[in-house]
């Protein structure tokens, strides 16, 4: 089933004069920021350069700290009042990335979703639990809006209260939901030792974070599900930038928005299609928050086979980052920003150690802190107060609770050379 | 007044795992430090170890030397008899006058059973004490 079947399955030929035309539209509203000015003149190239497709590599790429340095609005190309909202998203150090959206940008958005949704054969029929977090993150209102737009009956149920959430696709009769894989496999359990089976549910739309085919097949088994993978990333709207067909072999990027390339991430060369490396996108159609090459971080390839489905371009799903970012819980985190955090703080010594588990399906982010001289005041009870204000300020800025512990100073380890100062335990899902 | 009755326990930042009381009081046994009393409270994987040593800033600079996490707070020594009813009329003198006892630990000496408080008033606690006949430990005991 196709949404929109005229941009789904668009010709090669008239897609390539559509990308073309609107590339140029996408520099012209770059050229209404400062930085894309800059970065334009510093390379010396002008949007007039840009005559063809393959042109795009003459542009310089966009990093993340780019748009962090430009907090809050300094990347947006339209005035404040043409912005209807602002999600944000982590940032390498102290402050997010701040993402508007004019009134455009949000029916494109939705309009993504909606051919997600329909293209895995949900409708007006399908009751729909979206157990994600709302508010900044944008899997929450993205999901929600689009799901809405082809007419789905929505259950913004949001995370937490898992047995809640349960009850609810028991007794709402719910048949698809969306929430993080990790997530889902906790859900299972949990309706597991309800003695609960699910009946309803038949499609699982799962993202924010990598999973694997053995935890495809898991979910599949355990929720009764078919289960779909969802790639976006906040810069690009949020979820809705590629999406599973029902073929699952790649995720297919909206072509019309969206203009892909992969490239290697040490020299920034083109790589050739079916080669893997890193993302990197340049928006075709974003009016608020426009970007040149922007660099995704994930790592996949370009799929050049043809889908039986009909539609356009693939890329494979995507199996890890080419910079040091870790999710958890479907929340990206950049070791740098819980370095600054703590450093921020007087009672924290020079050194500590995060570590990331996972707990029960679901991860728990642990840090040993050792504690500096100014820290101790010999009363327990404070001691306990600075626990809380370690984790309390971990939570402001990353939207995560984190387990503190107080450890002695001196029992840390020392780096000689880069300090390893976050240390992922998780296993592959 | 007061002052001379106020002594200086020292509180060190631990741990909570094998070896850690034993780090601590091998320091203080190679400094010739003598332990008077202690006591360990603890909390989630960490605690403090608090003791009356006979020479606490010594105590202070040899653990810190050794990079532990120490302080000093201020505590009271009262001396109990040592029958029946001795802890009840210290705690009931501090009661009466509504001196909150935060936490305390007791030894058992030579002439007396000796109760070290940390209270919340602790020049309130030292006058309601000797007035009511109480004896408390001199802080000129510990150099």
């Amino acid at each position: 089933m196709f949404w929109n079947r005229e941009m789904e399955t668009i010709r090669p030929d008239e897609l390539a004069d559509l990308q073309l035309k609107r590339l140029k539209w996408s520099l012209a509203q770059a050229q209404k920021v400062g930085l894309y000015q800059r970065k334009l003149k510093e390379a010396g190239v002008s949007p007039d350069d840009i005559k063809t497709l393959d042109d795009v590599e003459k542009l310089p790429f966009t990093y993340k700290k780019e748009l962090q340095a430009g907090y809050p609005f300094g990347l947006f190309a339209v005035p404040l009042k043409k912005i209807v909202r602002i999600h944000t998203t982590s940032g390498t150090t102290g402050k997010p990335t701040v993402v508007g959206y004019t009134r455009q940008d949000l029916e494109n958005w939705s309009e993504l979703i909606a051919r997600n949704m329909t293209m895995i054969g949900l409708g007006e029929d399908d009751v729909f639990q979206n157990a994600v977090n709302y508010g900044l993150f944008t899997g929450g209102l993205g999901f929600h809006y689009g799901a809405e737009k082809i007419g789905m009956t929505v259950i913004p149920s949001a995370t937490g209260n898992t047995r809640r959430q349960i009850e609810m696709i028991e007794d709402f009769g719910v048949t698809a939901i969306h929430c993080t894989p990790s997530y889902a496999l906790h859900l299972a359990e949990v309706a597991e030792s309800m003695g609960k089976t699910l009946d309803s549910l038949r499609i699982g739309i799962f993202g924010a974070e990598p999973w694997s085919e053995s935890m495809r097949s898991e979910l599949e088994r355990r929720l009764g599900v078919k289960a779909y993978d969802s790639y976006g990333l906040s810069e690009m709207y949020g979820p809705g930038v590629a999406f599973e067909c029902p073929e699952r072999d790649g995720l297919h990027i909206w072509h019309d928005c969206y203009l892909v390339e992969i490239i290697d991430p040490e020299t920034g060369e083109r790589l050739a299609p079916g080669e893997r490396g890193e993302l990197v996108i340049t928006p075709l159609v974003k009016e608020a928050l426009p970007l040149i090459r922007y660099r995704t971080g994930d790592v996949t390839r370009l799929m050049d086979e043809e889908c039986a489905c009909g539609r356009g371009q693939k890329i494979a799903r995507i199996t890890g980052r080419s910079d040091d970012m870790l999710v958890i819980r479907g929340i990206n985190v950049f070791p740098s920003q819980i370095e600054h955090v703590l450093r921020a703080l007087p009672e924290v010594g020079e050194q500590f150690i995060v570590y990331i588990d996972r707990v029960k399906h679901l991860d728990e982010m642990t840090i040993e802190v050792e504690m500096s001289k100014a820290g101790f005041s010999g009363e327990l009870r404070d001691l306990a107060r600075m626990q809380k204000k370690i984790s309390d300020a971990l939570h402001n800025t990353l939207g995560l609770r984190t387990a503190v512990t107080l450890v002695e100073p001196g029992s840390l380890p020392r780096f000689e050379g880069k300090a390893k100062r976050v240390i992922d335990r998780r296993g592959a899902i | 007044m007061e002052d001379s009755y106020i002594v200086k326990q020292i509180s060190i930042f631990s741990e909570n795992r094998p070896g850690r009381l034993a780090a601590v009081a091998g320091a203080l046994r190679d400094a010739g430090i003598n332990i008077f009393a202690f006591s360990i409270a603890e909390a989630n994987g960490f605690g403090v170890v608090r003791a009356l040593v006979d020479r606490p800033e010594d105590a202070y600079r040899t653990l810190t030397d050794l990079g532990f996490r120490v302080s000093f707070t201020d505590v009271i020594g009262v001396k109990m008899r040592d029958e029946p009813g001795g802890l009840s009329d210290i705690a009931s003198i501090l009661g009466d006058a509504g001196i909150n006892i935060e936490y305390a630990y007791a030894y058992s000496g030579k002439d007396a059973a000796v109760l070290i408080l940390r209270v919340d008033q602790v020049e309130d606690a030292v006058r309601q004490i000797l007035a009511r006949g109480g004896e408390l430990l001199k802080a000129s005991l510990f150099r």
